[in-house]
């Protein structure tokens, strides 16, 4: 079963103490200045945004079929059954294709290091397969972030809309956005408002969709090619053949 | 010996220059210090210049390689050397130019082991890999015959047409698959460049400027090596490519009537201007020049609507590598002038390479040769062997 988070922004009271939890889980360094920065980076894995007493958490969406690791050309991001899609920084080469790819511009790069990383929210993978809770939501003082089987947190999430009407917007964010998400959000407020806009389908079809047809098309395109190879030439011997003036060598010196 | 600084040697060393400091900056204090780039644009010039225009302007050599030893059109065959020269070093400066904008390097092999076949990048690494060797292999009888090595050159003309197959279904598949590195963005990338149709107007456009090309390079070549312009060839060259334009350009409107995108063509807007740009570059103004006769058979009407082409297709990658992904990523984004001076020395290097091989080796028809020799322009080893084995050429 996979795990997921589910955060509520109208419980959220904007404390910020899961920016600094997954600071420390991270090892990364955490003040004044750093809580103040209203965006994700190489040295801010998660950040909660505030639009007036509207608050909504940003962080890696570990989507279900993540078009991240689809675009790893070497496989370092990968998508675990557990949940959490995870880094191997030894198998990076460092071409940042998941960074163009990522709907939601998730993964940050260390560019003043001389052989960076990519650094993301990976769900803290650790943790998670100790079967401990990720650090945001263990340390989440008003249940905002909470962690737990995806179902689960689905039907919780479909039974606080129903319970409380008016109170949310009747939309999941993650249930089915770019195929769903590890990461599912509630709000009372418009989700577009704190940048989130993707489209509801799975995005790595769209160049598997080409990709798939390379084994069948490269015996085709083989065969149509070494056939007017063929045609072509033949009738060059018939014309020889027939006593014309014979063709020249070509540019390697090969006799036709 | 006394060197003559002539304007280029000067511009060529000046370029050496500024990409050798803009080298160890990289190289000593990373892409942050070395470039613009940052997490909102995470490709700048090096992808979109070196590596996409790059392999694009070095389709020639597999569309020259097929129309001579596929379509058998044997008339073009003396063009082919200096094509699958461009080629060749085209393809190793893109390497080069990886190498640069890599974060790690030293991990460039990688994708030989750990492999990953739903990514579009993989399979480009596989192919940029595959083609590049081809390539050697296509230019080695070059080097073999200015040598007289005759059995390994046995060798290579035994498998040339598999080689020269293999080439055309590697540069099919990788010119493509350059535009299907976008297909994955619907959402990022503006609509007046994201399409599904990007792998073909990939391809499609690597054929073009292939031709394009073509004729850029033989009369850069004619001019500067005082060789006479293989006019006939260029003009035939100059027909295919109308051809290819007319296919693109119908493809390419029709796409955007379809997408519903049409009428963002003419609504004022940042992409709007550099869309027209693209699109009058490449398409108009050479269709208009090259569907006349008149121009289609002067040298400099061909030279000049291949010039255009060149620089139209290089705005179409630019396009949909940095103008297409401004406004979802909220900012601009001008390369420094340290990645700007790598790329102009990576071009400068590509230039001297080429007139190196033209001097060293036998890329232009014997006769000519002969007549370089001669004025002592040509290689200093004795070359009589290949000229008669050649005699038939």
């Amino acid at each position: 079963m996979s795990k997921a988070l589910l955060y509520d922004a109208t419980i959220c009271i904007g404390c910020k103490q899961c920016e600094q939890a997954c600071a420390e889980q991270n090892k990364l360094r955490y003040d004044d200045a750093v809580a103040a920065e209203e965006r994700q980076s190489e040295h801010k894995f998660t950040a909660v945004l505030a639009r007036g007493d509207k608050f909504m958490r940003r962080l890696c969406m570990n989507c279900q079929d993540p078009a991240c690791a689809s675009v790893c050309p070497v496989g370092a991001l990968e998508k675990t059954t557990l949940g959490p899609v995870t880094y191997d920084a030894d198998k990076c080469m460092g071409c940042r294709y998941c960074m163009v790819a990522c709907p939601f511009s998730v993964p940050k790069y260390e560019w003043n290091k001389l052989f960076p990383k990519v650094r993301k929210c990976t769900m803290c993978s650790d943790r998670v397969s100790q079967d401990k809770p990720t650090a945001c939501a263990e340390i989440c003082p008003t249940g905002a972030t909470k962690f737990g089987e995806r179902d689960d947190l689905v039907k919780e999430a479909q039974q606080r809309i129903r319970e409380n009407p008016g109170k949310y917007l009747d939309h999941i964010y993650g249930l089915t956005e770019v195929g769903g998400t590890s990461v599912l959000l509630l709000s009372s407020v418009p989700f577009e408002e704190f940048g989130y806009h993707t489209p509801d389908y799975s995005l790595p079809m769209l160049t598997y969709r080409v990709l798939s047809h390379i084994p069948d098309f490269v015996p085709l395109w083989g065969v149509l090619l070494g056939g007017v190879w063929w045609i072509t030439h033949r009738r060059e011997e018939v014309a020889t053949t027939e006593g014309q003036r014979p063709a020249a060598e070509d540019h390697m010196g090969r006799k036709p | 010996m006394k060197i003559k600084f002539t304007l280029w040697k000067l511009v060529f060393l000046f370029l050496m220059a500024a990409g050798l400091y803009a080298t160890i900056l990289r190289f000593t204090r990373g892409l942050g210090a070395a470039t613009n780039l940052s997490d909102q644009f995470p490709w700048g010039i090096w992808i979109s210049f070196d590596v996409l225009c790059g392999v694009m302007l070095a389709a020639g050599g597999f569309t020259l390689t097929a129309a001579v030893h596929i379509l058998n059109i044997k008339r073009m065959h003396s063009i082919v050397r200096p094509t699958v020269l461009t080629a060749f070093l085209g393809y190793l400066l893109v390497c080069v130019a990886l190498m640069y904008d890599l974060g790690k390097p030293y991990n460039i092999w990688h994708p030989l082991i750990m492999r990953n076949p739903h990514s579009v990048m993989f399979e480009v690494a596989w192919c940029v890999m595959l083609y590049t060797t081809v390539l050697a292999l296509e230019f080695s009888p070059i080097v073999l015959e200015r040598f007289n090595l005759r059995k390994p050159m046995k060798v290579i003309r035994g498998i040339l047409i598999p080689l020269v197959i293999c080439g055309v279904i590697l540069s099919t598949l990788h010119q493509s698959s350059l535009g299907s590195l976008y297909l994955i963005i619907p959402e990022k990338l503006h609509p007046f460049w994201y399409s599904p149709l990007l792998p073909l107007f990939f391809f499609l456009s690597a054929i073009a400027v292939g031709l394009a090309m073509t004729i850029f390079e033989s009369s850069l070549s004619a001019k500067h090596f005082g060789r006479q312009l293989e006019l006939p060839i260029l003009q035939e060259l100059g027909r295919v490519l109308v051809v290819v334009l007319g296919v693109y350009a119908i493809l390419r409107f029709q796409d955007l009537l379809h997408r519903g995108v049409l009428r963002l063509t003419v609504q004022p807007s940042y992409e709007m201007y550099l869309f027209w740009i693209e699109v009058t570059l490449a398409l108009i103004l050479p269709l208009v020049l090259l569907s006349q006769r008149k121009v289609r058979m002067s040298s400099g009407g061909l030279y000049w609507s291949a010039v255009l082409v060149l620089l139209g297709f290089i705005t179409n990658r630019m396009n949909v590598s940095i103008t297409g992904f401004e406004r979802s990523a909220g900012t601009h984004y001008f390369p420094k002038w340290t990645e700007l001076s790598v790329t102009g020395a990576i071009i400068a290097a590509g230039f001297a390479l080429f007139g190196l091989a033209v001097k060293y080796l036998p890329i232009f028809p014997e006769e000519e040769r002969g007549v370089q020799r001669r004025l002592g322009t040509a290689a200093p080893v004795d070359v009589a062997p290949a000229l008669v084995e050649h005699a038939g050429d």
